[in-house]
């Protein structure tokens, strides 16, 4: 590993942490009301008092950033929290009956998730069910669910031939509590490589639901719908759509930084490169 | 071969009957009256049931299925409400639009992101390499709507070298419909193009690790030439099942890019039917979209399966580990 990458990964490190720090301190402070509207102050570019500016309404952009920060990451959080505690078990019972009953269904209706393209699926569900964060976060979380069951099952199934598994049937352990107590902690480095991959992924689907107007709705804000809002008016104002992208693309590059520095540290590396 | 093939087709049957009973059960069996949501809270009565008897919302669940599926097998894909004409006659004019803009895309991805694949595998571990790692990383990070954002303010309302959306048909010459879908296309094509390059980076280099690319080097062919006669080959394969579900994010982004330029395809046209709430619309195109994607990867294994005969016989190739 040269050091050049040394280096970039400690920078995608310090941005993750930066961005949940950014993200957490939302939650409980910013320095405006960003549902403030401020008719006067509208599209200010950049200055002192508004560091990323204001948009349309006089809003400021950085209060909106750092609370549409917290709608994005426990959108993207939660649905990839329903891949993996959905689809990590029916891995795990796929992997111990390989070929036979559950792993066969397991697997048909996996690639019947896959038939659908993620936001197809969450397009069809806000269709159906109404446009809001909850709706688009189940509809991101349907897709994670074999995400995760796939990758669960192929890790375990090279598992259960190991020694280590033949003794604790030996004694006397059940195919759930082996799965639990000896498969689950050999595949945890995996899941959580995929945990990180899926989130960068969340995020960028939540940002496109936000911004077709599927996602989250007003007054809360979301990085995707200040796009929105921004694109029209990108001639006289272009700062308004800088930093919500911005935001978006540092969250995912950090995000997926993570994932190559766990990869490496887990010797989950497959050949060089 | 063939077996492997009736095989793969008898999954595609079954993946396209499963599809279409889960669109069919998430749009009109599901708690919920189909014809109340499509004409709102403060429908009148007898039009609520004029509706429900154009739906057919009276007959069962299964037989009305088998309408359903039974006329979109015959063509008929039902009438919209919106348009008062047939679905399958608004979705082939939207398809002049979305056809050649996930060509085009594809085309764009299937150009640039071999070459740079075989540039960043060539000169692997130098500073173009690295350029080419940062740039796709960053590649796959930018959502395609900021993209396509940034591309309209720079080389439509900034340089004026394209439109900054809407088509005006074909009518009018193809060179000034590619011109309309050029922008689009990039913004589809960036992030897929990175995400092609790297997983394509990856195989080359670990082809170029193996023993017959050691004898074709020292039979004399330089690192690039090599590349280019004997690893690309072996590093193919892995980009066709790729190339495949890239068709699908192609489809699935379109939706979002086509909005973005107010493009007349078939993704604005699942967008305007939400929210339109034209149900009817909604359920036949998005059933169009599954069917397109689930026979594109049915295509692609057959490819697969025709390209390496390890695939059709279940035989995987010991992955040969390297030491340090």
């Amino acid at each position: 590993m040269s050091s050049f990458n040394t280096r970039l990964q400690r920078g995608g490190m310090v941005l993750a942490g930066c961005l949940a720090l950014f993200a957490l301190i939302g939650f409980f402070w910013t320095p405006y009301d960003p549902a403030a509207m401020a008719i006067n102050e509208r599209l200010n570019a950049p200055t002192a008092l508004h560091p990323f500016g204001t948009d349309h309404f006089g809003r400021d952009i950085l209060s909106m950033l750092m609370a549409g920060a917290y709608t994005t990451l426990a959108v993207a959080a939660l649905a990839v929290l329903i891949g993996v505690v959905i689809g990590v078990p029916l891995g795990l019972a796929g992997s111990a009956r390989k070929g036979r009953m559950p792993d066969e269904a397991i697997l048909r209706f996996n690639d019947l998730v896959f038939a659908f393209p993620a936001l197809l699926t969450a397009i069809l569900i806000t269709a159906r069910f109404g446009p809001g964060a909850v709706n688009a976060m189940i509809a991101i979380g349907i897709f994670n669910i074999p995400v995760f069951a796939r990758i669960s099952r192929a890790a375990a199934l090279p598992l259960w031939q190991q020694d280590f598994i033949l003794s604790a049937r030996l004694a006397g352990k059940g195919d759930a509590r082996i799965a639990l107590e000896h498969i689950l902690p050999n595949i945890v480095p995996l899941l959580l490589v995929q945990i990180a991959i899926q989130f960068s992924i969340a995020i960028l689907a939540e940002a496109g639901l936000a911004y077709i107007g599927l996602g989250v709705q007003p007054p809360q804000p979301s990085w995707g719908r200040m796009l929105a809002d921004g694109q029209t008016i990108v001639a006289i104002a272009p700062h308004v759509v800088y930093a919500p992208g911005l935001a978006i693309v540092l969250s995912v590059l950090s995000l997926n930084t993570l994932a190559e520095v766990m990869k490496q540290r887990f010797g989950l590396m497959g050949g060089r490169g | 071969m063939l077996i492997y093939a009736l095989r793969k087709a008898g999954l595609l049957l079954l993946s396209l009957t499963l599809s279409s009973l889960v669109i069919f059960a998430l749009i009109e069996v599901i708690p919920g009256d189909p014809a109340q949501f499509m004409l709102g809270i403060g429908a009148e009565e007898d039009s609520l049931a004029a509706l429900r008897q154009e739906l057919g919302l009276d007959q069962p669940a299964p037989q009305r299925y088998l309408a359903w599926i039974g006329g979109m097998l015959l063509g008929d894909f039902g009438l919209s409400y919106t348009y008062r004409i047939p679905v399958l006659d608004v979705v082939m004019e939207r398809l002049a639009v979305s056809l050649p803009l996930a060509g085009l895309a594809m085309a764009m991805v299937l150009v640039a992101a071999p070459v740079i694949a075989i540039i960043a595998a060539w000169r692997h571990g130098s500073t173009a390499d690295h350029v080419v790692g940062g740039m796709t990383q960053i590649g796959i990070a930018v959502p395609n709507f900021w993209l396509a954002i940034l591309l309209i303010h720079l080389f439509a309302l900034g340089l004026g070298w394209f439109p900054a959306g809407g088509f005006s048909g074909w009518h009018n010459g193809s060179g000034a419909g590619l011109r309309a879908l050029f922008l689009p296309a990039l913004a589809l094509a960036i992030p897929q193009i990175a995400i092609l390059a790297r997983i394509m980076r990856e195989e080359l280099i670990r082809a170029a690790d193996q023993d017959y690319f050691r004898t074709a080097r020292a039979k004399g062919l330089g690192p690039l030439e090599a590349l280019l006669r004997h690893a690309l080959r072996n590093a193919l394969l892995p980009v066709l099942t790729i190339a495949g579900m890239q068709f699908s994010f192609l489809l699935a982004g379109a939706i979002i890019v086509e909005n973005v330029f107010a493009l007349p395809g078939l993704g604005r046209l699942v967008f305007q039917a939400i929210a339109q709430r034209d149900l009817i619309m909604v359920e036949s195109v998005v059933m169009l979209l599954v069917f397109a994607v689930v026979v594109v990867s049915f295509l692609v294994e057959l490819a697969y399966g025709l390209a390496d005969p390890r695939v059709r016989t279940g035989v995987r190739p010991p992955r040969v580990r390297k030491g340090p």
